[in-house]
């Protein structure tokens, strides 16, 4: 456990250090953080322009919509803030500095989160976790301890399970340096998947993106387990309560890829 | 004409090199226009059957043709003209008998040929066979769309191009590509149609803006929403923008590089 | 032995383009089969060929890259099974791959290495004032990294390797790019550094008078082979390299002449000046018999290029 926090302690210092060298470019900075909480409040407003002009989303009114697309943006920004910049292991592949992180006696995913946080995405997350607090007030949830749990874990969960997509996708980089944006659709189009309720969608995209890959785990089913409504698609209630397993599943997957990426890694690059 | 069609075909051939990535933005195109347009099937049905006056398979339109012209456009990828200002590298495409804007805007204009033959028809064909697209019933409204496209991508590309100038005063043109992309994004169409808007908004981005023109025109063209009425000037408006985003880049131009000299950079 | 590595392999699969749309796949060998064992102190020079597979072997030495085939341990430990641990007993300089902080000063680099590395206080502080001294760190300890001229990062970069008291130091082309100056003061810091005796150090170069100041054992390396393991002078023999005697007359070469030992190789300038090349005899030897025989004006004695070795060694195995 000590070992486990003195490590804890050296990332820590890496990511200040990252921070200090980024605030080095003030204007960008400032100018990066404004863009990042702008896009954040778009992607908000956009759920909520398209739920004017039909008066409803999927058959969900405003509140658990609003729950919904603010769980979404709690998990997506939540990653985007931790681990979003590791797709750059693409360049560190491609020029071979991935090796000087392999160098050192750390773990080298650590420290690819560690070299490339971002400190202006925090403005991003911080005003998705006030939309999310206030969206549980707004919401009828019949509280129990259960709920209370679930409301405390949920963002958590979201969190772990779109940064281990965000790892998983950068990994595909120690084979297929190219895999440019194919990542992304999966990320970007997780968040943009999630921020809906998932009767929006049809057919098999619906039941690939919502129970095969999981994306309904981060906001849709928990939403239904807090205002203790039934899935009008039919999924029976416990599953509702297990986007914790969900998450810790994805994060097993994602850590067991990166292993057998590190070990395929070529070194090229001069 | 030798020069730009030289130019215009280098800058296609080069992206025909980028075979992987073709394949991986076609493929994440398409991702996202599964996602849109469900979302706006879903509300037209919750809307009463058509959603702003697009009907579902206009609507379907909309959203495979904006997800092809997104990488027509590519308002989202920045030129290298920042990092070469950065690293000085321009004044050699400066001391060049032919002005670098051109050299830009005729290689963008042959990446665009690329990206209309891969990436814009693929999200069509998908959209095609998953949904059924809208079939226009003036036979105008092919030409017009093409022309429409093409003045798309060249405001995008002044636009862009006067984003890479900025590294001449900037350290770090970062923070001006990201709102640029955010603009692009939110205010052109691609993520709703701007008729959901209030009207003094869409108005307003309509009259003042050059981000309507970077999707919206055309879109509005290709599924003939309001029909030629409505196409011709919005593709008018478009071809204002073309010229007044390009003359701008001129002008930024020639004051950048005064203050190259000046600076003896 | 601080290093062994037993028929160590290292496989690469590339694909290479045959007309427009077909490709073919086949496994080159970068490593094929490399014997390698270094004792506690020692100063290597690894060298050979660009793609001879220099690098190669020093990345699966050092845990970076996962070994096709063979065995191989580096203080007492498998580089990739226990790499973070095998990362704080060893100090790694890969030319162009840094391990600075690109936009904190150098001092900040150094400052987080020691909590990377987790090294007491008092240690780290005595090293760097040690390497400070040494590479004359002072001028530059406060510019950012990417202010910094190559010679300058590299002084930067060899600190950085040294901090946590490595014991075994990996230098990949420490000296390429560099300053003449830059290269002195690496060159002198590594000759200290051997002196001393406590850090064993694997070296690759390119630079011959690294090889010749630096390396008292040398392994060449070709085609991903071990083609010569041994000292500089051992190298000499093998190859008969020879020393050459330029000599200038006062008076033309009498054609008849002959010396014990050397080899007639050229008479120019109407017979004034002539070039003996020795076999093995000692310089002194030829030329007093050549000052007994004819009126010398000048002489040079040039010792044997080690290009011109190695380029021989090249191509007697090739």
């Amino acid at each position: 456990m000590a070992e486990f926090a003195a490590k804890v302690g050296i990332i820590a210092h890496m990511v200040r250090a990252q921070v200090r060298g980024q605030l080095q470019y003030r204007v960008s900075f400032v100018m990066e953080l404004i863009g990042s909480m702008m896009t954040n409040a778009l992607d908000v407003a956009t759920v909520f322009v398209l739920f004017s002009v039909g008066g409803g989303l999927g058959g969900f009114g405003g509140p658990n919509v609003l729950l919904m697309a603010s769980l979404s943006a709690v998990a997506f920004s939540g990653s985007d803030l931790v681990v979003s910049n590791v797709d750059r292991l693409r360049e560190y592949v491609r020029t071979g500095m991935f090796d000087s992180l392999l160098l050192r006696p750390l773990s080298s995913l650590a420290q690819l989160m560690a070299i490339t946080f971002a400190l202006r995405r925090v403005g991003r997350f911080a005003q998705a976790a006030v939309l999310y607090v206030i969206a549980l007030f707004v919401a009828d949830i019949d509280w129990t301890v259960g709920r209370v749990l679930l409301a405390v874990v949920a963002p958590f969960t979201g969190v772990v399970f779109f940064s281990s997509l965000f790892v998983a996708g950068a990994t595909v980089a120690f084979w297929w340096v190219e895999s440019g944006e194919v990542a992304n659709a999966f990320t970007y189009g997780g968040r943009d998947f999630t921020s809906y309720p998932i009767t929006m969608y049809g057919g098999w995209f619906r039941d690939l993106f919502a129970l095969g890959l999981g994306f309904g785990f981060v906001a849709y089913y928990p939403v239904l387990a807090l205002v203790g409504l039934p899935d009008p698609l039919g999924v029976p209630v416990w599953l509702h309560w297990c986007s914790p397993l969900v998450a810790f599943l994805a994060a097993g997957l994602a850590a067991l890829f990166w292993r057998v990426g590190v070990r395929h890694y070529r070194s090229t690059g001069s | 004409m030798r020069v730009p069609r030289a130019l215009i075909v280098a800058g296609f051939r080069r992206y025909a090199t980028y075979r992987q990535a073709t394949v991986a933005g076609a493929f994440t195109n398409v991702v996202f226009g599964f996602l849109r347009c469900y979302i706006l099937l879903s509300i037209a049905e919750s809307a009463g059957g058509s959603m702003v006056g697009y009907d579902p398979t206009q609507l379907v339109s909309y959203v495979w043709l904006g997800q092809g012209m997104l990488a027509v456009v590519n308002s989202w990828t920045m030129l290298d003209l920042a990092e070469r200002v950065r690293s000085g590298e321009v004044v050699s495409d400066l001391l060049r008998p032919i002005d670098p804007l051109w050299t830009y805007m005729w290689t963008d204009l042959g990446r665009g040929g690329f990206a209309m033959l891969t990436r814009f028809l693929t999200p069509l064909v998908v959209g095609e066979l998953c949904f059924g697209v809208y079939v226009p019933d003036n036979p105008l409204t092919y030409p017009l769309f093409l022309l429409s496209v093409v003045a798309a991508l060249l405001v995008g590309f002044a636009c862009r191009y006067l984003i890479g100038l900025c590294a001449f005063w900037l350290l770090d043109v970062r923070g001006v590509s990201m709102m640029w992309v955010f603009f692009s994004g939110a205010a052109s169409g691609l993520y709703f149609p701007l008729a959901v808007l209030p009207d003094w908004l869409a108005t307003a981005l309509w009259a003042v803006t050059p981000f309507p023109s970077l999707m919206q025109a055309s879109l509005d063209i290709a599924v003939e929403r309001g029909g030629l009425a409505h196409g011709l000037p919005a593709f008018g408006a478009q071809v204002v923008w073309v010229v007044l985003s390009l003359l701008a880049c001129r002008w930024v131009q020639t004051r950048a590089v005064r203050r190259l000299v000046v600076q003896g950079g | 032995m601080i290093i062994s590595a037993r028929g160590l392999r290292k496989d690469f699969t590339v694909t290479r383009k045959v007309g427009r749309f077909r490709r073919e796949r086949h496994v080159v060998s970068a490593v094929d089969g490399v014997d390698l064992t270094v004792e506690r102190g020692e100063l290597l020079g690894y060298i050979g060929p660009n793609g001879a597979g220099k690098s190669t072997t020093l990345k699966m030495l050092t845990g970076v890259l996962y070994p096709s085939a063979g065995e191989v341990t580096v203080c007492g430990v498998e580089p990739v099974a226990k790499r973070t641990t095998l990362a704080k007993r060893i100090g790694v300089v890969f030319g162009q791959r840094s391990q600075l902080w690109w936009d904190l000063p150098l001092g900040e680099s150094f400052a987080l290495l020691r909590h990377i590395y987790r090294v007491p206080d008092t240690d780290h502080a005595a090293r760097l004032t040690r390497c400070t001294e040494l590479l004359g760190l002072d001028e530059f300890i406060h510019t950012p990294v990417r202010q910094l001229s190559l010679g300058q990062r590299m002084r930067g970069e060899l600190t950085a390797a040294l901090l946590h008291g490595p014991e075994v130091l990996f230098l990949d082309e420490p000296t390429i790019g560099l300053d003449v100056l830059s290269k002195q003061a690496v060159r002198d810091f590594l000759g200290e550094l051997d002196q001393r005796g406590d850090t064993t150090v694997v070296l690759t170069t390119h630079d011959l008078a690294d090889i010749e100041k630096l390396c008292r054992r040398l392994v060449v390396i070709d085609h991903g082979r071990v083609v010569h393991d041994g000292t500089l002078d051992e190298l000499h023999t093998r190859y008969r390299s020879r020393r050459v005697v330029v000599a200038d007359l006062d008076a033309p070469w009498p054609t008849d002449l002959t010396l014990p030992g050397a080899e007639v190789t050229a008479v120019e300038a109407d017979g004034h000046r002539v070039t003996l090349t020795l076999d093995g005899i000692a310089a002194g030897e030829v030329v007093a018999a050549l000052a007994r025989a004819v009126p010398l004006r000048d002489l040079s004695v040039q010792e044997p290029e080690i290009e011109d070795v190695i380029a021989r060694l090249y191509r007697s195995e090739a």
